[in-house]
């Protein structure tokens, strides 16, 4: 297959596993540009992408960017805080607005589920996907998977543990359709106030001691705690939370066997996991960060080839 | 579908040689000399010539990488599908070498181009040559020539010049194909 199936990125639940091998392939590719002297392509200079945040961020932001440049694409940026949404413009005449300026790609992040695709819906541009609130973020899974490809081989047969707030987690939940399309095993790990009624019914087993988790899986993937999300007490406070559910080097040594310790960002030091945990060869941490980049740019090249 | 036999293993062998002899005299012991095979066709001439060098020549350390230009391409998005990028592989900077860029067939001279454009990723060479097995004449569309060159051929624009390894086809031919 040399195309995606799809015309915009809304989500992991709307791609096929051939289309994940795809942006993998391609991200191989940009992985070796991102690396070599001059970083850059001139594949989509005549593309112009808005970036449009609705709600902060800094790292997929950031990461969008610098995909979107090294690929020559004109960008241009809008963040929610200083903007006319602000004065009460719906988000249709918002996009409407900056697409009249001739943009053929938005990149949207949004608090509501669902905003990306009524977005497609509605407006002529491929749209990409960088987080619906608690819905999809479906290019942090990709790179999630990208880096357990890179990391153990294979996606396919591993055994991955999400550990945290899975109910606020849109990482979560691509994480999941991602590695269930590639074939692993994904179990989530959490309080029982953080994991939502009915997951089972995705296929993921629920697990809430972390230990259990731990000794079972290939690869954990450690989730922050999001209060910024969180509209009343979930559990009784950060440092029980911890003792429960945070991984220190100490727990891993007991394990008795090497897992793969990943972060979507930003890292709360010392809540879901400790400095040492963090820094460890264990942690692909930066390695997703790197990823992210190239990944990043195999979806925007490959939907760029559809306008 | 017609094809006609332009060379066959034989002719391609004498004609290998002698661009390896011509490369030769101009970079003698190639120090400062890199090949760069063209993705993905270019790769097998570039591998070819860098094992007669070795093998007849006593040249054991010439330098090959491989460029792909998918990237670099001036018809992004003017074909159907999204252009499908091949490996590129060159561990070594091209700052102040002389390159020597290998294709097997020169025919638009716009991979050439792209070409140009990628390898300045990799540095700034010191000079940039060309070594094509078939130059198909008159159909440029850039103003761009080979220096060292296998066989000059005649063809319409209906026609295309196939070019067959033993490593990606059963033999070593080139093909004229009529559509």
């Amino acid at each position: 297959m040399s195309e995606l199936s799809v015309n915009h990125l809304l989500g992991i639940k709307y791609l096929k596993a051939e289309d994940i091998d795809l942006i993998f392939k391609t991200a191989d590719h940009f992985k070796e540009v991102i690396n070599r002297p001059i970083k850059k392509v001139p594949s989509l200079r005549d593309i112009t992408i808005a970036n449009l945040f609705f709600e902060n961020s800094t790292r997929t932001r950031l990461s969008f960017e610098l995909a979107e440049k090294r690929l020559s694409a004109d960008i241009v940026n809008f963040s929610a805080a200083s903007s006319s949404v602000k004065k009460g413009e719906t988000l249709i005449d918002t996009v409407n607005n900056i697409l009249s300026m001739k943009v053929d790609m938005v990149v949207m992040r949004h608090p509501n589920p669902g905003a990306a695709v009524f977005l497609s819906q509605h407006v002529d541009a491929k749209i990409i996907n960088a987080g619906d609130g608690a819905h999809e973020h479906p290019t942090q899974a990709l790179l999630d998977s990208y880096s357990i490809r890179e990391k153990l081989g294979d996606v396919k047969g591993k055994k991955v543990v999400i550990v945290g707030d899975i109910l606020h987690s849109r990482v979560a939940l691509s994480n999941i359709f991602a590695l269930q399309l590639q074939g692993a095993e994904v179990k989530v790990c959490g309080p029982k106030t953080l994991i939502p009624k009915h997951i089972e019914e995705l296929g993921v087993e629920v697990e809430t001691n972390l230990i259990k988790a731990l000794e079972w899986c290939d690869v954990a993937n450690m989730l922050r705690v999001q209060n910024e999300r969180m509209d009343m007490t979930y559990f009784p406070s950060t440092r029980e939370y911890t003792q429960q559910y945070g991984v220190n080097k100490k727990i891993l040594n007991q394990l008795g066997k090497e897992i793969v310790i990943m972060h979507p960002g930003p890292i709360n030091r010392g809540v879901e996991i400790t400095s040492d945990v963090a820094d460890s060869k264990n942690a692909i941490i930066l390695d997703q960060v790197e990823n992210g980049v190239a990944i990043r740019m195999a979806v925007i090249y490959l939907l760029a080839s559809k306008i | 579908m017609s094809q006609k036999i332009l060379l066959n293993a034989k002719e391609i062998e004498i004609i290998l040689h002698r661009l390896a002899c011509q490369l030769l005299e101009k970079h003698l012991d190639f120090s400062e000399t890199v090949l760069v095979g063209i993705q993905p066709r270019g790769v097998f001439l570039a591998d070819r010539i860098q094992k007669i060098l070795k093998e007849n020549y006593g040249l054991p350390d010439v330098k090959v990488g491989k460029l792909d230009i998918t990237f670099y391409r001036d018809d992004f998005r003017r074909s159907d599908k999204p252009l499908e990028a091949n490996k590129t592989k060159i561990e070594f900077l091209v700052e102040d070498k002389r390159v020597v860029f290998i294709d097997d067939v020169l025919y638009t001279g716009r991979s050439i181009r792209a070409a140009l454009t990628a390898i300045q990723s990799f540095g700034r060479p010191k000079e940039i040559e060309l070594l094509t097995l078939i130059d198909r004449r008159f159909s440029r569309h850039l103003p761009i020539q080979s220096d060292y060159n296998g066989r000059q051929v005649d063809a319409i624009n209906e026609e295309r010049v196939l070019v067959n390894w033993t490593e990606n086809a059963s033999e070593d031919s080139v093909y004229l194909v009529k559509k």
